[in-house]
């Protein structure tokens, strides 16, 4: 009797741990206030099982330090360093308990739980926001450079093709003609290439380039020997939007110094308002005190130039002249964009620049609706499971069944608080693989009470009939559950996401099986028998 | 009590050469299937580019279709997946010449675009978007291989280790059956190959092993149980004995898979299919695969306990019933399943 008394307090123990580790407990949360949409810090009483991005929705990305403009030379430190990044606009962008960690050596894994706006979160992650301050090319090298590069174009065999009418363009611009046309005109009758295309803006070192010619002057200037006719301390970058002038859209591309006044390294504080005047959005900065005086004394240099706010080599907005020395406050104007753009322009300069540009490699996005119908449908498929594995084995071994089926509850409990306990995660195969597991969870059980029958059938007594039982159906138990953990343990190593879900539910379900199947059920036959002891047919 | 197949004893090695016809007979038609289709991998493995949409409202397919080849996307694959209100767009990267990494993103933004044209912008959602670029997904094949094999040697050391390597080698044997009878099924089928069902096929590996073991743990007990008995008919005998078990269990597991089949949804329906049919050929593969091959491996290479060997070398596949020992003295013809305890 004493052993039963043991036995039953170390089902007790299992049983209330096991509901413990269930029960629902304050978990901290950020969450985004619906009405100003800050995130803050909430506690929300919840069961401790944590979905899958398959069952709650949400996105998974992969990314890599992005190779396909020349190799980075050291991807794993890179990455190291993204991480940081990474994660501190994570945390401030705001998704529950968002993963972010290093796979590997060079690729980083970001899964947001939950989110419902997967490209903006993308946005914010791939984000280089490298935000550099040039000076224009106040002394024009560009432009006296441009007959070298026509030149060296010419030489290449390339032609003008489909160059905009020069008379619109002078129409536009009206006396302020620009060189660059000029520059043409005087070369022959055969136009530059590059420069037909180029139409002076209104300050040094800015040209307007049709929308529509764009993508062709890109692909010009990239051109290695372009690139090799550009004068030296120069180089081009793109304006961030299309400007509309008169009826056609252009786009400036500005000729910059090499070397930036001051990088983003030196960016404390940015946040992101409207302006009151011109209703425009703008992301208001501060700097180091180091920076700070660096950018004093720069702008101190440069009165009266004009200098580019580059963000991501993208010029922002029109570059400002600089009236006086500027101390450790400025400002990006965003234009009309919306204001949430603006603020997580903030966010990613506040969490600072990646040391690379990172390329997403591998991308799941799943809807929180898909991800509550593969719940549903993974539940009803559990319970349909269950009630005929319920109906299986009652119908066939009676009172012995139905003690299998208690210590069946018993395995379903077992394995849900240990998927709690571990902080394992629950995913769609996981939950598939828990109800496959319940089918064989009842197979130790059967192994056993077959032995029984045998040990009846070759007329034992009832007592020694369970014990032998038990005892000839361990070898088997084990042997066929311990490789089938090996097997998923290799699952385990293997997988990714979901897999490995499934993996660690078949092996905790293993685990709890072997627990209920044979620890329980001895236990409940050990009291049957004692509860009856001059029982003679055992109902199995 | 209900006792199915107690007491049975049927002669299943006999049919060994049958059983060898029937399934590869199966795995021909397979192998058919495979040259003729190929595989049908998910982008997982091939790297592209997977889009799920729900519409608001029922669009004919024809007209998607037509707005996909207007956004350039006629590789890509459009199917209905589960309801006609719902979409699968899936182009892979292997379709088309080489497209980098930012290629699948490119597409998936195709996608939304030609869903915009012909189901309305707003009309719709999007339920699931994958994109796998091609290094992710060729690092998978590798790794899926990889696992297939090592779950392999890891089964074949324990065996030897808890049993003898010529049990180790027969289950190994009978795990290799499963993996091809699968793989057969599977492109008969037509099923996507995504980590999921490389995932059921594994489960399938451990399934099907548990039953071998099960049967072979009764051969182990009975070869020290019935000193004067052939392999081959306690290799019957075993099976017989363990058949109860073998239809309950199966009988439950079957239970739950079709369960998750028939109501757990579309997506893991691939998965369930799987398991399904692993259920009958790891059933299968227990009892005509290993049992069988477990005897030829001891006629090859003799143990020190070599009866099976001995006496399978002299009985002729169309003999009388082999349930009738061959050495006359524990011969209880009878009650033929239970032969005298040897102790």
């Amino acid at each position: 009797m004493g052993k039963i008394r043991q036995r039953l307090y170390v089902i007790g123990a299992l049983i209330v741990v096991s509901i413990i580790s269930l029960v629902p407990r304050n978990v901290k949360m950020r969450v985004r206030d619906s009405v100003s949409g800050a995130m803050k810090d909430t506690t929300v009483r919840r069961v401790p099982i944590n979905l899958g991005l398959d069952l709650q929705g949400g996105i998974h990305l992969a990314l890599e330090v992005d190779q396909s403009k020349g190799p980075v030379p050291d991807c794993a430190d890179a990455i190291q360093r993204a991480e940081r990044v990474v994660r501190t606009r994570i945390d401030e962008f705001g998704t529950t308990e968002p993963v972010v960690q290093i796979q590997g050596r060079c690729r980083l894994i970001v899964e947001l739980a939950g989110e419902k706006d997967p490209a903006r979160a993308k946005s914010v992650i791939q984000r280089t926001a490298f935000l550099e301050f040039r000076i224009t090319d106040m002394k024009n090298q560009f432009k006296a450079a441009l007959p070298q590069i026509d030149a060296a174009l010419r030489r290449a065999g390339i032609k003008s093709r489909g160059a905009a009418p020069p008379s619109a363009v002078s129409q536009l611009f009206g006396g302020d003609s620009s060189k660059a046309e000029r520059d043409s005109t005087t070369d022959a009758n055969t136009p530059g290439v590059l420069s037909s295309l180029l139409f002076q803006g209104q300050l040094p070192g800015e040209y307007l380039v049709p929308e529509e010619q764009s993508p062709l002057v890109d692909s010009l200037i990239n051109r290695p020997d372009v690139r090799a006719a550009m004068p030296r301390g120069i180089d081009l970058r793109w304006g961030s939007q299309s400007e509309s002038r008169g009826a056609r859209a252009y786009r400036a591309l500005y000729a910059v110094d090499s070397r930036p006044i001051i990088t983003g390294e030196e960016l404390v504080k940015a946040t992101a308002r409207r302006d009151p005047v011109t209703n425009q959005s703008i992301v208001p900065f501060q700097l180091s005190h180091r920076g700070a005086r660096k950018f004093s004394d720069e702008t101190a240099r440069h009165i009266n130039d004009y200098m580019a706010i580059i963000l991501d080599n993208r010029v922002q907005g029109q570059p400002p002249v600089i009236h006086g020395q500027i101390g450790a406050n400025g400002q990006i104007e965003l234009g009309n964009k919306p204001l949430q753009e603006a603020s997580d322009l903030a966010l990613v300069l506040r969490a600072g620049a990646l040391p690379a540009p990172l390329t997403i490699v591998d991308e799941r996005t799943i809807s929180a609706s898909l991800g509550a119908d593969s719940i549903h449908d993974g539940v009803l498929a559990g319970v349909v499971g269950v009630v005929l594995v319920v109906v299986i084995m009652i119908g066939y071994y009676r009172l012995s069944g139905a003690l299998a089926v208690a210590a069946l509850t018993l395995y379903c409990l077992f394995t849900l608080a240990g998927l709690a306990a571990f902080g394992f995660t629950l995913t769609l195969p996981g939950l598939a693989g828990f109800v496959l597991s319940i089918g064989i969870a009842v197979d130790a059980n059967v192994l056993i009470f077959e032995r029984i029958r045998e040990e009846v059938v070759h007329g034992k007594s009832l007592r020694l009939a369970v014990d032998d039982g038990f005892l000839h159906a361990m070898n088997a138990i084990v042997d066929s559950n311990v490789s089938t953990i090996l097997t998923a343990l290799i699952l385990y190593a293997v997988g990714t996401g979901p897999v490995q879900g499934f993996a660690i539910t078949l092996i905790i379900g293993i685990i709890a099986s072997m627990i209920s199947a044979i620890f329980v059920v001895k236990t409940l036959f050990l009291i049957w028998l004692n509860r009856r002891p001059d029982m003679v047919t055992l109902s199995i | 009590m209900i006792r199915l197949f107690a007491n049975a004893n049927y002669d299943f090695i006999k049919w060994r050469r049958r059983a060898f016809t029937l399934t590869g007979a199966i795995m021909l038609v397979g192998l058919v299937f495979l040259v003729t289709r190929g595989v049908n991998y998910s982008i997982e493995f091939t790297g592209g580019t997977l889009v799920q949409v729900e519409a608001a409202h029922s669009v004919p397919i024809a007209k998607v279709r037509a707005a996909l080849d207007n956004v350039g996307l006629n590789g890509a694959e459009l199917k209905n997946f589960g309801s006609d209100t719902s979409f699968v767009v899936t182009a892979r990267i292997g379709a088309r010449s080489a497209e980098g990494e930012a290629g699948t993103q490119a597409v998936a933004d195709a996608v939304a675009r030609a869903f915009d044209q012909s189901v309305g912008a707003g009309q719709y959602r999007i339920e699931r978007r994958e994109a796998v670029g091609p290094k992710v997904g060729r690092e998978l094949q590798g790794k899926a291989l990889l696992a297939i094999l090592f779950s392999f040697l890891v089964t074949l050391i324990y065996l030897a280790v808890r049993f003898e390597w010529r049990f180790g080698l027969a289950a190994v044997i009978a795990t290799a059956h499963d993996i091809v009878a699968t793989i057969a099924f599977i492109s008969v089928m037509h099923l996507e190959v995504s980590l999921v069902v490389v995932g059921a096929v594994l489960t399938v590996v451990g399934y099907s092993l548990n039953d071998t073991i099960i049967i072979f743990d009764r051969v182990r007990e009975n070869l020290r149980k019935y000193r004067r008995q052939n392999l081959y008919e306690i290799l019957n005998l075993s099976i017989n004995e363990t058949l109860p078990r073998s239809v309950l269990t199966h009988g439950t597991t079957i239970a739950t898979t079709l369960s998750l089949l028939l109501l757990g949804g579309e997506v893991i329906r691939p998965f369930a299919w799987v398991m399904s049919f692993g259920i009958f050929t790891g059933t299968f593969s227990s009892i005509y695969i290993a049992a069988p091959v477990l005897l030829w491996i001891e006629k090859r290479w003799p143990g020190e306990d070599a009866r099976g060997a001995r006496t399978f070398g002299s009985r002729a596949p169309a003999t009388p019933p082999p349930s009738v020992p061959a050495t006359p003295p524990s011969s209880p013809a009878s009650p033929p399943r239970a032969p005298q305890p040897a102790r």
